[in-house]
């Protein structure tokens, strides 16, 4: 896990499955912006096919070990796509296929061989709309958890507490755990679609436009649990939202037409992009 | 001077415009309305009927007695548990099958060629006239072994609920959002515990729905149990022997020039009915979303 044990008291370590190994640095592709920081996930030279339609072209991106990368752009310029490729929820999809190469911890996981279901324990997702389960919010955490540990009762109500508390609903919910999921507000159920990804304990978290679908407070609560699971979280985003993206990211990538533009620390690329169609973009120009 | 000769037509038209729809909705509205109470007096007529005729027939002895000759008293205790055996072993075996063929349906075969054909084959199961299905099961069963049968009975009732049971499955859990199947994946589970732990949980209620609308539908059933389980004026419980059903009694008693018998035979076709609503009152009651 790529996370200070300290800063998680009520996780019981014991538990601990998964252990990922030391990071291991791919060859840089030359696609990070954050000086110092080691890829935690690296795209190289990746293209996506739906079919015969190329959705993605020749993608180098780093993801910075627990930083936020967000991937903006105009609707259809694949970003959405690119997420799916880094937990392989295409596989789902027939004629969808990827080319290249996407590192994580020196394991291509394009690899055919890959095991999927490991996989997206290591490289979690949260979705645009909620998706809590119809089953109550313990059982909605305990569901994920169940799929890649064996865990004891007590062992269990410590990490459904850890990670209700991590995704900042704990508060809110400790007194009806038992109750259904689906009887939460919208932005409570985006929180809890968080906590139940982040209890599996990924390395990597994808989060594909997670508050389009909320008020600006509950937006306003995800982009601060955002910032707070950086500490642990290698973290994508992917968002329409420019404020959204200055506000959460570390480094971002504009993507146009199933190219990635350009990738710039969060700062540099508002304030001082190198490309014109990057500029033409934040500045609302088109898309 | 011309714009404002536009507008005032505009305008006019508008409210012709407006004047037809309002017409129009005030007729589709009065043509669905009488289809309802026409609909509705049918099923009053009957439920009233039945009531009336129903109430005054059954007795303490229709549950205690099993059925006797004609003019010696009787009830109707072995039709009443005769149809309670053959409806819940028919929809215990035909629940699972149509689960399972309904879920391959849905989840495995969507598109493939096979899954077409199987469709096609069990919606025409669903509209089989269920003589044929009493029929297909006689020279199934009730021919080689010599004799009728209760189970018999119940696999005839079985072919029945397997139909529905695939068909609502499938509606159901086509019905569950990609979202909710994707966001199980996504958090590493296998598709086959996403169907089992996540999809049928939530297509439960309609799932549920459909299987005592099967149940409803077999509890009065008469036709398939006439080749297959026959009937039995005596107490038995053996599947291996014919064995009585509310159905086939009410055919048999209700066509009599007996009026005892007759009597009783409304008091079976109440019994059915009330029967069949309780289930639905149930149902209701325990699948209703908990908040």
């Amino acid at each position: 896990m790529p996370n200070d044990p300290n800063e998680r008291p009520t996780l019981p370590m014991s538990t601990t499955l998964n252990m990922a190994p030391p990071l291991v640095r791919e060859q840089s592709s030359a696609a990070s912006v954050l000086a110092g920081v080691p890829a935690r996930l690296s795209i190289q030279n990746l293209d996506f096919y739906y079919g015969a339609n190329r959705a993605l072209k020749s993608v180098d991106l780093d993801l910075p070990d627990r930083k936020v990368t967000a991937m903006i752009g105009p609707s259809g310029c694949g970003k959405s796509t690119l997420l799916r490729v880094l937990n392989r929820m295409y596989d789902l999809y027939p004629g969808q296929r990827a080319e290249g190469r996407v590192m994580l911890d020196g394991e291509n996981i394009l690899d055919p061989g890959l095991d999927l279901n490991q996989l997206r324990s290591r490289v979690g997702m949260v979705f645009q709309k909620p998706t809590p389960f119809p089953m109550s919010i313990y059982d909605n955490i305990a569901f994920g958890v169940k799929l890649h540990e064996r865990l004891s009762k007590s062992a269990m109500d410590e990490r459904v507490e850890w990670s209700l508390s991590r995704a900042a609903l704990w508060g809110e919910v400790k007194d009806r755990l038992a109750s259904s999921a689906t009887g939460l507000s919208g932005g409570q159920q985006q929180r809890l679609c968080i906590a139940r990804t982040i209890a599996v304990r990924p390395e990597v978290i994808l989060l594909d436009e997670p508050t389009s679908a909320l008020d600006p407070i509950s937006t306003l609560k995800v982009e601060e649990l955002i910032d707070e699971l950086k500490q642990d979280f290698t973290i994508a985003i992917v968002t329409h939202n420019m404020q959204q993206a200055a506000r959460c990211a570390d480094q971002v990538a504009f993507f146009y037409m199933g190219e990635m533009v350009e990738v710039a620390a969060a700062a540099q690329m508002f304030t001082a992009p190198k490309q014109k169609r990057t500029q033409d973009y934040i500045t609302g120009r088109f898309g | 001077m011309s714009a404002t000769l536009t507008i005032t037509r505009d305008r006019r038209v508008a409210e012709m415009l407006s004047r037809r729809r309002q017409r129009s909705n005030a007729v589709v509205k009065t043509l669905c309305l009488i289809a309802t109470l026409i609909g509705l007096a049918f099923l009053v007529s009957i439920l009233l009927t039945l009531v009336l005729r129903g109430a005054g027939a059954i007795a303490l002895s229709t549950f205690t007695h099993v059925t006797k000759a004609p003019g010696s008293g009787g009830g109707l205790l072995n039709a009443i548990i005769g149809s309670l055996i053959q409806t819940v072993v028919g929809t215990a075996i035909g629940t699972p099958i149509g689960l399972l063929a309904g879920t391959y349906l849905a989840e495995y075969a969507s598109g493939s060629r096979l899954g077409d054909v199987i469709r096609f084959v069990s919606d025409i199961l669903l509209s089989a006239p269920s003589i044929l299905i009493g029929l297909f099961v006689y020279q199934l069963m009730v021919a080689p072994a010599g004799g009728f049968s209760g189970i018999a009975g119940c696999v005839a009732l079985a072919v029945i609920v397997i139909p529905i049971v695939v068909r609502t499955t499938e509606d159901m859990l086509r019905l569950i959002p990609v979202s909710l199947r994707e966001a199980a994946v996504a958090l590493g589970a296998p598709k086959w515990k996403s169907i089992t732990l996540i999809c049928y949980r939530a297509a439960r209620d309609g799932i549920a729905t459909g299987v005592l609308l099967a149940v409803a539908r077999i509890a009065g059933e008469t036709a398939p149990l006439l080749f297959t389980s026959l009937g039995n004026l005596n107490w038995s419980l053996d599947l291996t022997q014919p064995m009585s059903s509310l159905p086939v009694t009410i055919y048999q008693y209700a066509g009599s020039a007996f009026d005892d018998w007759v009597q009783l035979a409304w008091a079976g076709a109440l019994i059915i009915t009330m029967g069949v609503l309780a289930i639905n009152v149930v149902a209701r009651l325990v699948l209703r979303p908990r908040s």
